[in-house]
């Protein structure tokens, strides 16, 4: 089951998260940071799952934006590596070559 | 008052900050702004409001203010209106908040919506929040809507039935007749979700995964044909552009019936055998060199790994496995490692032919593929590859992170002990690791070390050797230290004469050894632990030396006003042998016996991953961090393996050396020692001849209503740790043990872990602790339940191990806890 679904920027800025579970408020802010730095630290020929805590991380780079899926044991984890780059092409085709500009100003018509 | 400002100006000023409290004092003029726009009720701009609310909230700040604007806005008749409003439900609203049931009108009404659209959100928001009172009174429309015509409605029905079925199970029999004609389907989007809504419901309840094995009275075809039909049609089916993902047609749906089937397939042979075909033909057909090929078989591997396929599928999925390993693609890697652990223990010959891959995987400069290839590199050990497989390991011990360190070498000595293929062998292997990585060694790795060398009858010659040469060239490893000064002071002679069949014998003089011996003593590195070792080391040589007497007398009479309470005390002692009972001290100090070996239960724990073991039942708290706590929990249980025999091995390296008699203890108790600071021989003859480091005489105190003797399990360090005593009136065979942990020192010990074990014919169970903080100066107590089972009415002996963090660094102990008085278990 996907818990989270975070694009967070190179500075640590969220761009978007919807949480898929409750998470209280200031715990989010907390995690967020945390899976940035996991994320920051790896070098570019690591693999792209991270154990963290009771579960998993899947992340991919696009450019300065790092886009974060929080999975459940349960999960293939390669088919979710797919998914973030079938949503990344969506986001594409929706705002014609689509950049974290837009991602940050579209932040409604994203969420639905 | 001016009109309130776009979302989008929002943005632009909120990144126009340069640092957070700047940020903050926008925020918070922003969300001023929205109240009082809120309080004037004004409905234009009520949207753009709450838009910048949810925004607000993304970044991390509170906005509950606004959840009654957003009920509104889901009332009103404007789209662009219900969209914001059941979006911002969907964020800040959820089940504890009261007002979220005055939604339930709005989404009914909503939900019978001319536009499909509107009934869409309704949906969505729906599925994403509901309550179980919502979801209750709403589950007969969404059924209604999962029987439409209408594809784009269907699909959102599928996904908000199947948060109906987690919130309340019993609806699921409300949406099974729905699900017939689900699969008919050709639209992609419900296909994927109906087979999301199976696949819940399968998982759910094992009666509707019987149901859907059967065949079905009526016309309809069984499930799992149709599924194979839809998987054949979408693998042979040519290039469609709408569901393409670089040449594999909807992969997202292929995977999803992938995990479908194998949840059918689990344990039903019928069923697997139908989809037998299906499974090798996708194996053998996907492409493989772009990740969504990969994605699919690597799914399909696990299916083929969970249902009862026949020996030829299941050897095509570990080739796929073997063929993953060699992938560059770490990823691809990572996952193979991952599902070669899972299949190791059903198919171990088949994964043997890879070993050498996996071993190569150790050298690889990813944490998480070196974590993995250790793990299932101990669990290929064997009796035959063990010398070629314990030299990699030991390679990589030498050049890996500190992390992997300790559940490397704990794995060593597991797999060393049971495939040594030669005493020399075995010895020779953990004197390395103890060379390597001696300071990340368990606590109970030495005494382990010496109770083998004391078995290894013809080998102590050989080993004693091999410890001096060890320890005259670096003396700060403790553990190693402990080892060498142990058997230095056992087999000292053998040392001196020079005699050793094994290797070259080297030329050692008595005076050599006492140096090293003392160098020990003095140095700055080692530990009072280790101290105590070369002290009584160095003692028992006054019987074996013959020419060095005097100057061991000097040594220990030094010692005799030592600040460390443990070596004073036993220098007085010693110093008292010399003087008054010198005619005893040769049989005192004699060799030690051989030893009773407790079997450990060795690899098997390390290769179930999830730590599940049938031996003694033991609870213990979540595991902060993955898979090393489950090993230590693991190790816990290795250590209590023995159930009946009273254990000879000395747990505690502060042990005298009289712990392996007990007639040494009471004759040390008839002793009267004179001068020694502390009565501390009269307690000790008590307790049973398990002494245990740091424990304290039994009760000091009495204890409360019960009438049971309280006692201190442990104290240590200053953490000390109470046990006191309940019987149930309700059922006798159950004790209740309320422990109190309270911290004497300075500073605060935190994420204070308490877990326990008990032998085989106990059950425990451990309730959750008041808190994780310890505070300083025994300001305050953590309180934590434990219940034991004890239906035999045997002794009560309990394991504990603590593990905290104080002074900024972690630390953890095992002891062992055999003091209960007898009300507690009789």
């Amino acid at each position: 089951m996907i818990k989270f679904f975070l694009m967070v920027n190179k500075q640590g800025q969220t761009r978007l998260s919807r949480y898929y579970e409750h998470v209280e408020i200031n715990k989010r802010t907390m995690l967020e940071t945390e899976v940035i730095k996991n994320c920051l630290s790896r070098s570019k020929d690591e693999c792209s799952f991270i154990e963290y805590k009771d579960f998993k991380l899947v992340y991919r780079q696009y450019a300065a934006l790092f886009i974060v899926v929080g999975i459940d044991q349960t999960e293939n984890e390669m088919a979710v590596y797919e998914l973030i780059h079938n949503f990344v092409e969506v986001l594409d085709k929706y705002f014609s070559r689509v950049s974290e500009l837009d991602v940050s100003f579209s932040v409604s018509e994203i969420r639905l | 008052m001016p009109a309130p400002i776009r979302l989008r100006e929002l943005i632009r000023t909120i990144r126009t900050a340069r640092t957070q409290a700047e940020e903050r004092e926008m925020i918070q003029k922003e969300c001023a702004a929205i109240r009082s726009s809120f309080r004037e009720e004004d409905n234009t701009y009520r949207c753009r409001n709450v838009a910048k609310l949810l925004y607000m909230h993304m970044l991390g700040y509170p906005a509950h203010f606004g959840q009654l604007e957003c009920l509104k806005l889901i009332a009103s008749q404007k789209f662009t209106d219900k969209r914001i409003g059941y979006l911002g439900a969907m964020l800040l609203l959820d089940e504890r908040q009261d007002v979220h049931l005055l939604m339930t009108n709005c989404i009914k009404n909503d939900l019978n919506h001319s536009t499909q659209y509107v009934q869409g959100l309704a949906l969505c928001t729906l599925g994403c929040m509901g309550s179980s009172e919502m979801c209750r009174d709403l589950a007969g429309e969404v059924e209604k809507l999962l029987k439409t015509s209408n594809s784009y409605l269907r699909k959102k029905a599928a996904l908000c039935a199947v948060h109906v079925i987690r919130k309340v199970p019993e609806l699921m029999e409300m949406f099974l007749p729905a699900t017939k004609n689900l699969l008919n389907e050709k639209n992609h989007g419900v296909l994927h979700t109906s087979v999301v809504l199976l696949t819940e419901m399968c998982e759910r309840s094992p009666d509707m995964l019987a149901h859907f094995r059967k065949v079905r009275k009526l016309s309809f075809s069984q499930l799992v044909p149709q599924l194979v039909r839809i998987l054949k049609n979408l693998i042979m089916s040519g290039y469609s552009p709408e569901h393409d993902v670089s040449g594999i047609s909807d992969p997202f749906l292929q995977v999803r019936i992938l995990r479908l089937l194998r949840i059918l397939g689990r344990n039903d042979d019928d069923s697997s055998e139908a989809m037998n075909d299906i499974l090798a033909q996708v194996a053998t057909n996907t492409e493989t060199s772009k990740n969504v090929g990969n994605a699919i078989l690597y799914e399909t591997v696990l299916t083929i790994m969970d249902i009862k396929s026949e020996s030829g599928l299941r050897v095509l999925a570990i080739n796929i496995l073997g063929r993953f390993l060699l992938n560059n693609d770490k990823n691809i890697r990572y996952v193979a490692l991952t599902s070669l652990l899972k299949t190791v223990q059903t198919d171990h010959n088949a994964v043997q032919r890879h070993r050498s891959t996996i071993v190569d995987c150790l050298k690889d400069l990813d944490v998480s593929i070196k974590r993995r290839a250790m793990e299932l590199s101990f669990a290929l050990v064997n009796g035959n590859n063990v010398r070629g497989m314990m030299k990699e390991l030991l390679y990589f011990l030498d050049s890996c992170e500190p992390e992997f360190k300790a559940d490397c070498a704990s794995g060593i000595f597991l797999a060393a002990e049971k495939y040594a293929p030669s005493k020399r062998w075995h010895i020779d292997t953990i004197m390395r690791v103890l060379t390597t990585a001696g300071s990340y060694v368990r606590d109970d790795a030495v005494p382990n070390l010496i109770q083998l060398i004391t078995n290894s009858v013809e080998m102590h010659a050989y080993t004693v050797q091999r410890l001096y040469k060890a320890i005259l060239g670096d003396y700060s490893q403790q553990p190693l230290v402990q080892v060498a000064s142990w058997c230095i002071g056992e087999y000292g002679d053998l040392l001196v004469s020079g005699q050793c069949e094994e290797e070259e014998p080297i030329q050692v003089t008595e005076d050599e050894v006492l140096d090293i011996l003392e160098s020990v003593l003095i140095s700055n590195m080692s530990a009072s632990v280790t101290r105590g070792y070369a002290l009584t080391a160095i003692m028992k040589l006054s019987t074996r030396f013959t020419c060095t007497v005097n100057r061991i007398k000097k040594v220990v009479s030094i010692y005799g006003s030592s600040i460390d309470v443990e070596l004073q005390q036993r220098a007085v002692e010693y110093n008292a042998l010399f003087k008054k009972y010198d005619h005893m001290r040769p049989a005192l100090l004699e060799r030690m016996p051989v030893m009773e070996k407790v079997t450990t239960n060795g690899p098997a724990e390390i290769v179930q991953t999830n730590g599940d073991t049938e031996t003694a039942v033991l609870e213990t708290k979540p595991p902060p961090s993955g898979l090393q706590p489950a090993n230590q929990a693991n190790d816990l249980l290795d250590l209590l393996g023995e159930s009946d025999i009273t254990p000879v091995i000395p747990t505690a390296p502060t042990s005298k050396p009289a712990s392996a008699g007990g007639e040494l203890l009471d004759l040390l108790g008839d002793l009267n020692l004179s001068g020694s600071p502390v009565s501390a021989p009269a307690p000790q003859i008590a307790q049973p001849p398990f002494l245990l480091d740091g424990l304290t005489s039994p009760p000091l105190f009495n204890d409360i209503a019960a009438g049971i003797p309280s006692i201190t399990a442990y104290n240590k360090n200053g953490l000390k740790i109470d046990f006191t005593f309940e019987r149930s009136n309700t059922n006798p065979s159950v004790t209740v043990i309320t422990i109190q942990a309270s911290n004497s020192t300075e500073l605060d010990m935190t994420d204070f872990v308490f877990q326990a074990a008990v032998p085989k014919t106990f059950q425990l169970q451990l309730l959750s602790p008041s808190s994780s903080v310890i505070p300083a100066f025994n300001s305050g107590t953590i309180t934590q339940v434990i219940k034991v089972l004890n239906p035999q009415k045997q002794q009560l002996r309990m394991r504990i191990k603590l593990t905290y963090n104080h002074k900024g660094s972690a630390m953890q102990d095992l002891a062992e806890v055999n003091n209960f008085p007898p009300q507690s278990w009789q």
